[in-house]
């Protein structure tokens, strides 16, 4: 009974690897993904700063070119993800095919998220050029400039949990793009626009509880303080966070979708 | 090769798979012939490791699909219904990628490139992406998708639907080079009947998620009959079939060596072992009790009497069936 097979479960390492390269391929021949993914953050940097730099500004200390470039990059990476070709190879039947080979589960989605940090990083570069050629200065240097492009797309990473969460449980592309929506609360009640001292009382309240205020903080704080270890700390942890919370439910959607429910 | 014991599949309410059993022997093509919605695709689905049963087991190259399911899938080929595949990527990359995921490397992946790429035969298009290509092509692709790590065992789940006829009699050329050059063990899924009957060593007629009949073509012909009268009733083609119908199949019944009377539509169909001898009578009886006849022929049976005979249905090509037919 036992034929003998040219095939073999190829390695974890091997499968990641594999499904990253595809992703990366998807990625490289849809470069209008960028398009919108750039335009948008770097529309509310100008916007933000044309209408609000004087009356931010009144408040000592701040340089509000400067505190507007973490709240670009977080626009620019949050939600952006492979989770819109993964949710076409559930709903187009693709997934099927790679699931009949001995791939490992987990590679499938974690060689989607290769992809995706490379994705988020090189968005995180562009961001940060449009705010050095805007005349922003990094206090830390460039070890800072490093550390900070590294916590903006390890927030990127966490948020893609999301997507990829829908993604799985739904088969619906329609689904997918609508979940960057969740990210607004997140944005807005938070010190995207002034500094949290400024904010009034609910909206500080909230803005206390939102991983994004910490977020920012730790990224402002690269920029304009120096090397506070509270700040830096505080907005590493806030990704971690979100990435145990958006991991979980990614990770199970897809345990959920290959077992096939009994 | 496979073998299904009492396999159950369940979505809600909903039994796709009911208490389906089934052996299928190496170096053999099995056909799995049934409507739409018979649970044919669940059951692929379930042999390929996609979807757990119910209840139920079943074992593939001897190994179990659920407890195992890493030693089924090095040993199985698969494509699925409407070839699934991602139209970003080129054939060439698509078959590399699922090498890989079969754990193929170096030398070896390279020889069976170049193997299932001269099979795909679609020449240049190969290095084009997929979204470019025709159903043919895309069919053609997946077949070799499923071939790139040589397995022994192919799940072909309605390997020509959609299809044109000249496409249609490639795919079945090739399903006979697999068998007769590498033995392989074939389980393809089909709603065409003339598919099942030119490919398959046997069939199995599979009818709301359970195994209606099975064997080989021939076995299952015999057992409709040898010979089959066939009457066209012409007339009032507007009436149903009740009334004048029902009597039409009353009326030959009793005529001595008829073994069943069937109708479908304004066909009557009269199995017997004897046929020639057998049109002369059958033509009076209709005409004294005043039917009028269209046409009259004598033929051997087909599997569409065959599935007829299990089913109660007759199986139309876009994979609907009829109203229950009466006897």
């Amino acid at each position: 009974m036992n034929t003998p097979t040219l095939a073999r479960p190829a390695g974890f390492a091997a499968d990641v690897a594999s499904i990253a390269r595809r992703a990366l391929r998807s990625l490289w021949r849809e470069p209008e993904f960028l398009g919108p993914a750039l335009f948008f953050p770097m529309f509310f940097y100008v916007i933000n700063i044309g209408s609000l730099q004087d009356v931010a500004e009144r408040i000592p200390g701040v340089d509000y070119k400067a505190f507007q470039v973490p709240v670009a990059i977080v626009f620019a990476v949050t939600g952006v993800s492979r989770a819109t070709v993964l949710v076409l190879d559930v709903q187009q039947g693709y997934l099927d095919k790679m699931l009949v080979t001995p791939v490992r589960r987990t590679a499938l989605l974690l060689g989607m998220m290769v992809a995706d940090i490379v994705l988020v990083f090189t968005l995180s570069v562009l961001v940060v050029a449009m705010g050095l050629i805007a005349g922003v200065r990094f206090e830390t240097g460039v070890l800072g400039l490093l550390v900070f492009l590294l916590i903006a797309s390890a927030w990127g990473m966490a948020f893609t949990g999301i997507p990829y969460a829908v993604a799985l449980r739904t088969g619906n592309p329609a689904a997918v793009n609508s979940s960057f929506l969740l990210f607004f609360p997140f944005l807005f009640f938070t010190s995207a626009f002034v500094p949290r001292e400024a904010m009034t009382g609910w909206l500080g309240g909230l803005a206390a509880w939102n991983p994004v205020t910490y977020l920012l903080d730790g990224l402002r704080s690269l920029i304009s303080v120096g090397w506070e270890p509270g700040d830096i700390f505080g907005a590493i942890a806030a990704a971690a966070g979100i990435a145990v919370v958006t991991f979980w439910l990614a990770f199970s959607a897809l345990r959920s979708r290959v077992a096939g429910p009994a | 090769m496979i073998e299904a014991d009492s396999l159950v599949r369940r979505f809600g309410d909903v039994v796709a798979v009911d208490r389906l059993s089934l052996t299928v022997d190496r170096g053999e093509v099995y056909g799995f012939l049934g409507p739409n919605g018979a649970g044919k695709s669940t059951t692929v689905r379930i042999l390929c490791t996609l979807l757990a049963p119910t209840e139920g087991t079943a074992r593939v190259a001897g190994f179990d699909v659920v407890d195992q399911a890493s030693e089924v899938r090095v040993r199985i080929g698969v494509a699925l219904q409407e070839s699934a595949l991602d139209g970003k990527q080129t054939g060439r990359e698509l078959l590399d990628l699922q090498a890989r995921l079969y754990g193929l490397r170096g030398a070896t992946l390279q020889r069976r490139l170049d193997a299932v790429i001269g099979l795909a035969d679609i020449g240049n298009a190969i290095d084009r992406q997929i979204g470019t290509y025709s159903g043919g092509m895309r069919r053609r692709l997946d077949l070799a998708a499923a071939l790139v790590h040589d397995p022994q065992i192919l799940f072909l789940d309605e390997p020509t639907t959609g299809l044109d006829p000249p496409t249609r009699t490639k795919v079945w050329a090739e399903v006979r080079r697999l068998q007769r050059e590498h033995g392989a063990t074939i389980f393809l899924t089909t709603q065409y009947l003339e598919e099942a009957d030119a490919l398959c060593d046997r069939v199995a007629i599979v009818d709301q998620g359970t195994l209606a009949i099975e064997g080989t073509p021939s076995e299952l012909k015999r057992r409709v009959g040898r010979d089959l009268v066939v009457v066209e009733l012409a007339g009032d083609t507007t009436g149903a079939t009740t009334g004048a119908t029902a009597g039409a199949t009353d009326a030959v019944a009793d005529l001595a060596g008829v073994d069943d009377v069937r109708i479908t539509d304004r066909t009557l169909v009269v199995a017997t072992a004897n046929g020639a001898g057998l049109v002369g009578p059958v033509a009076v009886r209709l005409a004294e009790k005043a039917f009028d006849v269209a046409s009259l022929t004598v033929r051997t049976p087909t599997l569409d009497d065959v599935f007829l005979e299990a089913t109660g249905h007759r199986l139309r090509d876009d994979g609907t069936i009829t109203e229950e037919v009466t006897r």
